[in-house]
Parts: C-alpha cells; sequence; structure tokens
C-alpha cells in the first residue's frame, strides 16, 4: 500500500481520478468550459512552477511563451495553411528556440533583476502581438480555425475537457518525473543555492536554461490549446496581467508542487466566476482572497495542507 | 473551526454560489457582458448604467408581453476569453433569451460563434465592420461602424477643401480599427494620408509623436482615431505646440467629459457624432430630438454623470430587443430575431435604424452628424 | 533642433513621473527587500483623493495635504494587515501579498470613487514655455522640481537623522538592528508611509499633466518597477536616473524610430543594459553568502 501512494505517479494517478469522476457533477457545458480552462492554465503553471518553484528563478514575463503557442495555432492555418496539430508542434518548437536564446543572457540575472528582465522579455512579445496586425489580426485579435482530428472538427465542451485533462495529466507526469531525476535534484540543489551547487560541480547555467525552455514549451502548449479551445485569440494572452495571473497560481498553489498548481490555477479560474454575485465588489474581495490565501497558506495552499496533515499523523 | 475545516467550509459556499446564480426563475432573462472595468471602462460603464436602468423603466411599466426582464450582467474587463466564458454561463446556465453586449470588437468576435450555434440574437455593441460584415444571421449591432466614421470626416474635409491628413491612433483596438478602415476608405474619397503616428492607450505624453506630424510638410488636418483620455491629452499637446491645423476626433470620445478634460484646447475641434451629444440643440422638427433628450435627461438625472453615446447605443440594443419582442407576442428565439430584422424606422439615440436582412446594422451616413466643439460645448455643423 | 529638445522636453516630463513612482519602490525595498506592486495604487489615491475631496468642496491645498494623509494611512495599513502578518514569508510570496493589494486598492477606488478620468488644475497655468522653438509646460518643471526635493529631503532624512540611520540599519541587516534596540517593524512601517506619501504627491503633481482615473496605477507601477531596477534597486538617485532615462527613451523612441514601437525600443535598452550591467546603473554590488 505504501509502495502505492509513495509512487512516483501516484498524485498524478489520484488527480486523474478525480478528473474523471467530476463530470458527473456538471450540470452544463459551461462547467466543463471552466474546467477546461482550468487545465489549460493548471498546464502553463506546472511549467512555470518548474523554473520558480524547482529551480527559483522568478519570471514575470511567461505569458509571452503562452501567445507564441497561442497565434502559432491561429497564424498556421489561417495564412501558411499548415494544419492546427503541426501548428501546434511548431509553435513549441519556436517557444523552446525563444527561450533558448533569449534565457541565456537573461538567467545571468539575478532575483528582482531577472524578474525585471522576463518582465520586458514578455512585454516585447505582447507589443509585437498587438502590433503586427496582418499576421496577428492586431488588437482584436484573430480567430483561431478549429483544430481537426481524422478531418473532423473537434467541438463541444465536453470534448475539450477531456483533451486539455489529457494534457494537463501528461504534463504533470512529465514533470513530476524531471522533479525526482538527477536534473529536478540538481535545480533543487540550485534553487537552495547556487555557489555550492556549483562547487559541487552542478552546471548551473546549462540545468537553468534547460528548465527555462521546458517551461517555454509547457506554456506554449497551453497557449496552443488555449487558442484552441476559445477559437478566438488575442494579444492579452500574452500581456502582463496574464503573466502575473500565472505567477499568482503559482505561488498560491504552491511552489514546487504539481498538485499546487492545479490548486492554484483552479482558485484563480473559479473564483473570479463565483465573484460574480457580488458585482462592484467583485475586485475587492478577490484582493482579498490573494492576499489571505498567501498570508495563512505561506508555503501555498498544497504544501501548507500538506504540512498540516503530516503533522497531525506524526 | 480548523483551518481545514474553514478551508471545506468556504468552497462549499463558493461552490453553492455557482449553482445558485443558475438557478431558473420565472423571469425572461436578458444576457449582457460587458466591460465594466478594465481598459474599456469608458464604455463599459455606461452601458450597464443604462441597461439597468432601463430594465428597470420597462419592468416597472409591466414589462413586455405581460413578463418582467431580468438583466443578467457580467463584467469580462476587456478580456476575450473572459467574455467568452461568461456566454457559455449565459447561454448554458442562465438560459438567456437574448443578449445586448459585447462592449469590445474583441470580446464580440469571441462570443459570436457561440450564440450563433446556440440560436440566441445578439446585439452587439462594439464598432468594427467585421460584426456585421459578413452578415451572421443571429448577430445586430447599434453603434455606427468606424468605417462611417471616416467617411463622415472625409466628406467634411472635402467640403472644406483639404485633401491632405494625418493620423495619430491609439493603438487599442478601437483607435487600430478606426485607422484601419480610414486608410483603407481614403483613396475613394480622395484624401491623401501623408503621415501616419500612433500612441498607447495609457500614455500620458504625445508631444514627441505630434512634432513629427507638425513637421511633416504639406499636412493640412489631422484626425486621431481613439477613445477615452488619450484623445483629450492628444488634444491638450495640441495646442502646446502651436498646432492650428484643422484637428478631427472620433465618436471614440463622445461624452462631455473629453471637453472638460481636455478644457480651451479643444475650441474648434470637430467631430462626427450622434445627435445624442447635442440633444438640446436640434430643431424640434428633427424625429431624434425627444428620444435623445429623454434619455439625456433620465441618464443625468440617475447618473449624475454627462451623457455618453456609448450608454446610447446599449439602450437603442435594449429598445431594439424590446420592441422586437412585443411584435413577436413571444420571447421565441427565432420569432424575435426574425422581428429584429425586420426593425424598421427605429428611432435610436444613433439615429434612424432600418435593418435587413443584408444590413444588421440599420444606420447610413446621416445617423453621424459633424459636430465642433465652441465654447467648450458641443454645435452642430450646418 | 527644437525637435531634439522637444523630444527631450517630453521624455523628461513623463520620465519625472516613473522617477517619483520608482523612488517609492527604492525606499520600500531598502528597508523591507520587499517589492511593492501597490505602489502605483498610491499614485492613484493622491490624485483621485485630491480631485473627489475638490469636488465635494475642499479648497484645493487642503484637499491636497488631506490626499497625501489618506494615502499615508493606506500605505501603514497595508503594512499592519498584509505585509506584517506575512513575516518569514520568501520574497516572491511577499510580491503576490502586494498584488493582491494592488488588486484591493484597485477594486475599491471602483466603488469610492468612480471609472472616469479627471484632471487637476496645473499649479501655474497652462501655457506652454517656449525655449528654442519647444514647449514645456509649467507643470513639467514642477514634477521635475518634486522629484529634486523628494530626493534631497530623502538624503537629508537618512543620512542626518536617526530614523534616517536606523532604517539604513535594518536594511543592512535586520537581526543586527534589532541587537541594538530598533524597532525593525516600525521602520518598516515608517518607510511604507514615507514611500506612499512620496507616491500620493506623485500623484498630485502628475495629473494636471497625466489625467487620472481609477486604474492609473497598474502601468505607473510596472513602468517604475522597470525603471527602479535599471537604476539599480536600493539607491534613490538610481531611480531617478532610471525613471528620467526610461522617459527619454520612449519620446526619442516615438520620435526618431516608431510611435508603434517604442514600448518595445524602452524595454529592449532595459534588458541590453541589464546583461552588461547586471546591478542596474547605480546599484551597490551585492555580496551573497554561502
Amino acid at each position: 500500500m505504501r509502495a502505492l501512494t509513495e509512487h512516483r505517479l501516484a498524485g498524478v494517478l489520484a488527480m486523474a481520478a478525480i478528473i474523471a469522476v467530476l463530470p458527473l457533477f456538471f450540470p452544463s457545458a459551461y462547467y466543463y468550459r471552466v474546467a477546461a480552462l482550468v487545465f489549460v492554465f493548471a498546464l502553463a503553471a506546472v511549467g512555470l512552477n518548474l523554473l520558480m518553484g524547482l529551480a527559483g528563478q522568478v519570471s514575470l514575463g511567461h505569458a509571452g511563451f503562452m501567445g507564441i503557442g497561442a497565434y502559432a495555432v491561429a497564424i498556421g492555418p489561417t495564412h501558411l495553411g499548415v494544419p492546427s496539430w503541426l501548428s501546434f508542434v511548431i509553435g513549441a518548437a519556436l517557444a523552446a528556440l525563444t527561450a533558448f536564446v533569449v534565457g541565456r543572457p537573461i538567467l545571468r540575472l539575478k532575483g528582482h533583476y531577472l524578474a525585471v528582465a522576463t518582465l520586458g522579455f514578455g512585454l516585447l512579445l505582447a507589443i509585437v502581438f498587438t502590433n503586427e496586425a496582418r499576421w496577428t489580426g492586431g488588437p482584436d485579435g484573430m480567430s483561431v480555425p478549429r483544430l481537426l482530428v481524422f478531418g473532423l472538427p473537434v467541438r463541444g465542451a465536453d470534448t475539450w475537457y477531456w483533451i486539455t485533462a489529457a494534457g494537463f495529466l501528461i504534463g504533470a507526469a512529465l514533470a513530476n518525473n524531471l522533479i525526482d531525476s538527477p536534473t529536478g535534484r540538481a535545480l533543487a540543489a540550485i534553487h537552495d543555492s547556487e555557489v555550492a551547487a556549483r562547487v559541487l560541480g552542478v552546471d548551473a547555467a546549462r540545468k537553468k536554461l534547460a528548465v527555462f525552455v521546458i517551461s517555454a514549451v509547457y506554456a506554449s502548449a497551453a497557449g496552443s490549446l488555449f487558442a484552441l479551445l476559445n477559437g478566438h485569440i488575442t494579444p492579452d494572452v500574452s500581456g502582463f496581467l496574464r503573466s502575473i495571473e500565472l505567477v499568482a497560481m503559482v505561488v498560491l498553489g504552491g511552489m514546487g508542487s504539481v498538485a499546487g498548481s492545479l490548486v492554484g490555477a483552479a482558485l484563480l479560474v473559479v473564483l473570479p466566476q463565483t465573484l460574480t454575485a457580488l458585482h462592484d465588489y467583485e475586485h475587492m474581495v478577490l484582493g482579498l482572497v490573494v492576499m489571505a490565501v498567501m498570508i495563512f497558506l505561506r508555503a501555498g495552499i498544497v504544501p501548507t495542507l500538506a504540512g498540516a496533515l503530516a503533522a497531525r499523523r506524526a | 473551526m480548523t483551518l481545514s475545516t474553514r478551508l471545506a467550509a468556504a468552497l462549499a459556499v463558493g461552490l453553492a454560489t455557482v449553482v445558485a446564480a443558475g438557478e431558473t426563475s420565472a423571469q425572461v432573462k436578458l444576457g449582457a457582458v460587458l466591460s465594466v472595468t478594465g481598459p474599456a471602462s469608458f464604455l463599459g460603464d455606461p452601458e450597464k448604467r443604462t441597461l439597468e436602468m432601463y430594465v428597470d423603466e420597462i419592468n416597472a411599466k409591466g414589462g413586455i408581453n405581460g413578463q418582467k426582464l431580468q438583466l443578467v450582467v457580467y463584467d469580462d474587463s476587456a478580456d476575450a476569453n473572459a467574455a467568452r466564458t461568461f456566454a457559455t454561463r449565459l447561454i448554458e446556465e442562465d438560459k438567456v433569451a437574448a443578449m445586448v453586449g459585447g462592449t469590445t470588437t474583441g470580446a464580440t468576435m469571441a462570443m459570436m460563434p457561440l450564440f450563433e450555434e446556440a440560436q440566441i440574437p445578439l446585439i452587439s455593441l462594439a464598432g468594427a465592420i467585421q460584426i456585421v460584415e459578413p452578415v451572421r444571421k443571429w448577430v445586430f449591432k447599434t453603434p455606427h461602424t468606424d468605417k462611417m466614421a471616416c467617411e463622415k470626416i472625409f466628406g467634411d474635409l472635402k467640403q472644406r477643401g483639404l485633401t491632405t491628413v494625418a493620423l495619430i491612433s491609439g493603438t487599442d483596438a478601437f483607435g487600430k480599427s478606426m485607422r484601419d478602415q480610414c486608410v483603407a476608405v481614403a483613396p475613394k474619397a480622395g484624401i491623401t494620408i501623408a503621415h501616419e503616428e500612433s500612441y498607447g492607450p495609457r500614455d500620458s505624453d504625445m508631444t514627441p509623436q505630434l512634432t513629427n506630424i507638425k513637421g511633416k510638410a504639406g499636412v493640412q488636418a489631422v484626425i486621431n482615431p481613439g477613445f477615452g483620455q488619450g484623445p483629450a491629452i492628444v488634444t491638450r499637446n495640441y495646442r502646446q505646440l502651436g498646432i492650428t491645423l484643422p484637428l478631427y476626433q472620433s465618436h471614440g470620445v463622445a461624452s462631455k467629459q473629453f471637453i472638460d478634460l481636455a478644457g480651451a484646447a479643444a475650441d474648434g475641434v470637430r467631430l462626427p457624432a450622434a445627435a445624442l451629444l447635442v440633444a438640446d440643440k436640434l430643431p424640434d422638427s428633427d424625429p431624434q430630438k425627444p428620444v435623445v433628450v429623454g434619455y439625456t435627461r433620465t441618464y443625468q438625472q440617475k447618473t449624475g454623470q454627462p451623457v455618453s453615446t456609448f450608454g446610447g447605443h446599449a439602450y437603442d440594443g435594449l429598445m431594439i430587443f424590446a420592441e422586437a419582442a412585443k411584435r413577436a407576442g413571444s420571447f421565441d428565439k427565432a420569432k424575435v430575431r426574425d422581428e429584429i430584422e425586420k426593425t424598421k424606422n427605429f428611432i435610436g439615440t444613433g439615429g434612424v435604424v432600418n435593418m435587413s436582412p443584408t444590413d444588421h446594422l440599420g444606420l447610413d451616413l446621416s445617423a453621424f452628424r459633424m459636430l465642433e466643439i465652441k465654447g467648450g460645448d458641443w454645435t452642430l455643423v450646418q | 533642433m527644437s525637435e531634439f529638445l522637444q523630444f527631450a522636453f517630453s521624455g523628461l516630463t513623463v520620465g519625472a513621473v516613473y522617477a517619483l513612482v520608482a523612488l517609492g519602490f527604492t525606499l520600500i525595498y531598502n528597508a523591507s527587500d520587499v517589492i511593492n506592486f501597490a505602489q502605483g495604487e498610491f499614485v492613484m489615491l493622491g490624485g483621485m483623493t485630491t480631485v473627489f475631496l475638490a469636488l465635494a468642496g475642499v479648497p484645493l491645498p487642503a484637499a491636497a495635504c488631506l490626499a497625501i494623509v489618506l494615502t499615508v494611512i493606506v500605505g501603514l495599513a497595508l503594512y499592519r494587515f498584509a505585509i506584517a502578518p506575512a513575516q518569514g514569508a520568501g520574497a516572491v510570496a511577499l510580491i503576490i501579498i502586494t498584488i493582491g493589494a494592488s488588486i484591493f486598492l484597485r477594486g475599491a477606488a471602483q466603488v469610492v470613487f468612480d471609472k472616469r478620468f479627471h484632471s487637476l488644475p496645473p499649479w501655474f497655468g497652462s501655457e506652454p514655455l517656449r525655449v528654442a522653438g519647444a514647449a514645456i509646460l509649467p507643470q513639467s518643471l514642477v514634477v521635475l522640481a518634486g522629484a529634486v526635493v523628494v530626493v534631497v529631503l530623502l538624503w537629508a532624512f537618512i543620512e542626518r537623522t536617526l530614523v534616517g540611520k536606523a532604517i539604513v540599519a535594518t536594511a543592512a541587516n535586520a537581526l543586527a538592528a534589532r541587537l541594538v534596540g530598533i524597532d525593525t517593524g516600525r521602520v518598516v512601517g515608517l518607510s511604507f508611509a514615507i514611500s506612499a506619501a512620496i507616491g500620493a504627491l506623485a500623484g498630485i503633481l502628475i495629473t494636471p499633466i497625466t489625467l487620472t482615473s481609477y486604474d492609473v496605477g497598474t502601468l505607473l507601477a510596472l513602468k517604475g518597477f522597470a525603471a527602479a531596477m535599471l537604476g539599480g534597486i536600493g539607491s534613490a538617485v538610481g531611480a531617478v536616473a532610471g525613471g528620467l532615462l526610461l522617459g527619454l527613451l520612449e519620446a526619442f523612441a516615438a520620435g526618431y524610430l516608431s510611435s508603434q514601437y517604442k514600448d518595445a525600443v524602452a524595454f529592449l535598452v532595459i534588458l541590453l543594459v541589464l546583461f552588461a550591467m547586471p546591478r542596474g546603473l547605480f546599484g551597490r554590488a551585492s555580496i551573497e553568502r554561502v
């Protein structure tokens, strides 16, 4: 029994079980849609979590990579005649390449300087998406042709629920794999103390760049799913507010915790939906909730709760 | 209570709120996804207030077809993704009979396919011409298109004998869309666009861009497509730099607030706008006068704020829907849609509306009046 | 030549705005290592509170002073209820808290004020001064002067008063400061109060030029933060230099390159500067304890 719960994939299987059962409680397509959005953002958050939680590098521009993936599946079929699935792959490759090129100089910066550099990078991408209207449709955005599987268009909120859930679970499983691998341990060591890790022979620059590229691919995949799911994409997919939202999801859910990314994403996607009843006071309450969670559950929701449970068991 | 119990309780309350919000009731629901907060709140806030006050008024008079209307408003903060989620919610959970909304073009474009698929009428409050061209069966709109604004301005320029212009546009969706239309329409209208500049919608100083325009030889007039605070700052900067060429604003500034913010710099500025802005100055014979005067009085009385054409578009949308529902005698979506399409001689704040199967806007160029700002107030240019 | 001068004036005007916001960031960071993303909201509160008090009939100078006092109270409340309880939380957690606070303050401003744009009358009239063919508003000079005055006052406060020394001590080593009897909680609270005052003052000075509304805070915080990092976080001179430089970059990019991409150019330059000087222009080299 112990072996089962401690198995590397136990967490992912548990989440998969919940995800499989959840639709029984969904009265309408609206719930499927909200859940699909949660999975999409959770996927991006998992990638960012690897960068922030595991390797300790703050990125305030991660939504830029989401934008790359999103516009890839929009521009590919519309302007270049490339089928959606291939555009998805190309988008991920482009994001990886961009991360590789930009990551080298950016990751030499530390702390808040790194934060501002990633912020600038994200803003640059958002500006390009807004201004290059011939390709991107400008500030009003462009429509995204439907994903075709074996010639049939994918439609329906419930179909997207399963697709995005699968995407998230695959991403989560791979992330767990990475965390438990030598590279993951090396990244954790870098997070703790980069100097000490380097002294021990860890090639810090290379490892940081690797996780930066991986997190970019996660974000791009999430962005592509987001665009296909919505059928329409606007430049604020890669905007500053979106980047901040992703960081908040990671931190609120728990840095370093894959399940935390899901919880954080769920919180920031579902909460605004429940708060609409408050009308004008919606934003005030949202701000209060964010502050409260951070003050009382300092390590993030999942780690704090897990810690509390473990303490009780001890 | 322990921490985990507290969290569980909070989660339960949250879920309950969501479920409760979706309960159906006997009232007929009218949906509205508006950008009440965020970068387009200049448009969305008056729209929300207008819809709320006039739904109340309709209900006070007994409702439509004997049923009261329930307005369901969601705020998308100008985020197309949020708009789409709320649209799904309106269709699936709230089960609305129709929607008046979509403040921005991006939000409308994201929501349109859902309403087409669900076969529910959508009356959009956004400006771009793409919403009604090509015509979609279930989608209508009330605001004048940005193409019409360009045509109106170009017409006035030709009348004054001016043919070479410079554009300074906001990089927001409104400014960009109108700028694109002006560029497309200019050759046919005989207007040459000699120079273009742009500014961010939240920028605080446009003197570099205007300096470049000032330095460009041959420019005879300047057009500023944009909305919100940007045009007010452009206008102030324009006078600071001592530029005396005629300045044209767009219908995006359409509220007295622009004059208050731009101050004395606004004198001499012309813009195409709905008759709503000059309600009291219309001749008594003007068919729009009763409607616009009535709306102006009600809005200013209930909110204490000057009237804006964006609220006016929401009024038009609501009334077109209300009258169509009355003519249809029910809230059957297909019947209401047919009646909306048959709207003839509807006198709104934006103009006189005549819709048809090929025209889901129903306004022509005469719905726009050319206004000039003199002495801190709007005046009609004859 | 007059074009160049005009661009420079525009850049200095906007840059002075960024400089004042950056100073607020720097002060709080110096005392507590916290990057306060609600700094933009202090600027918003200064401007909007003054506008609404004036609308309610309070004479303008009194409204301005009252606005500063109210913003200081908000700053202290932010520290007392959001930052202090989170002692020991990591840097990123504190950033998220301040972001939550900025969302809360924006939401509150929507309800308490309104969603429209407002202005304040300029201090010395709206007729621009003409210098060598270029125009500069008297209010721009007021903002620039304000930035200089704030820097000088801050310097005097830090160098010449005991309380100022206490702030430096807390920034250097909080534990050691406590050991010599400094109430570090009070010191950090004070830094929040001063930053709020600087932010509110900035809001009051710039509103006649930039206009104000409930959501001006977001973009200002972003640019102010970037300016503070460009100049080197922790250095007041750096904050002002960073702010002015950012403003000038935007203006020259808009004037000479492309007005569409002016923000992109500015941020590109910031990135390049940071690649070359990873501590910003005037940032202190920090010593990392292994």
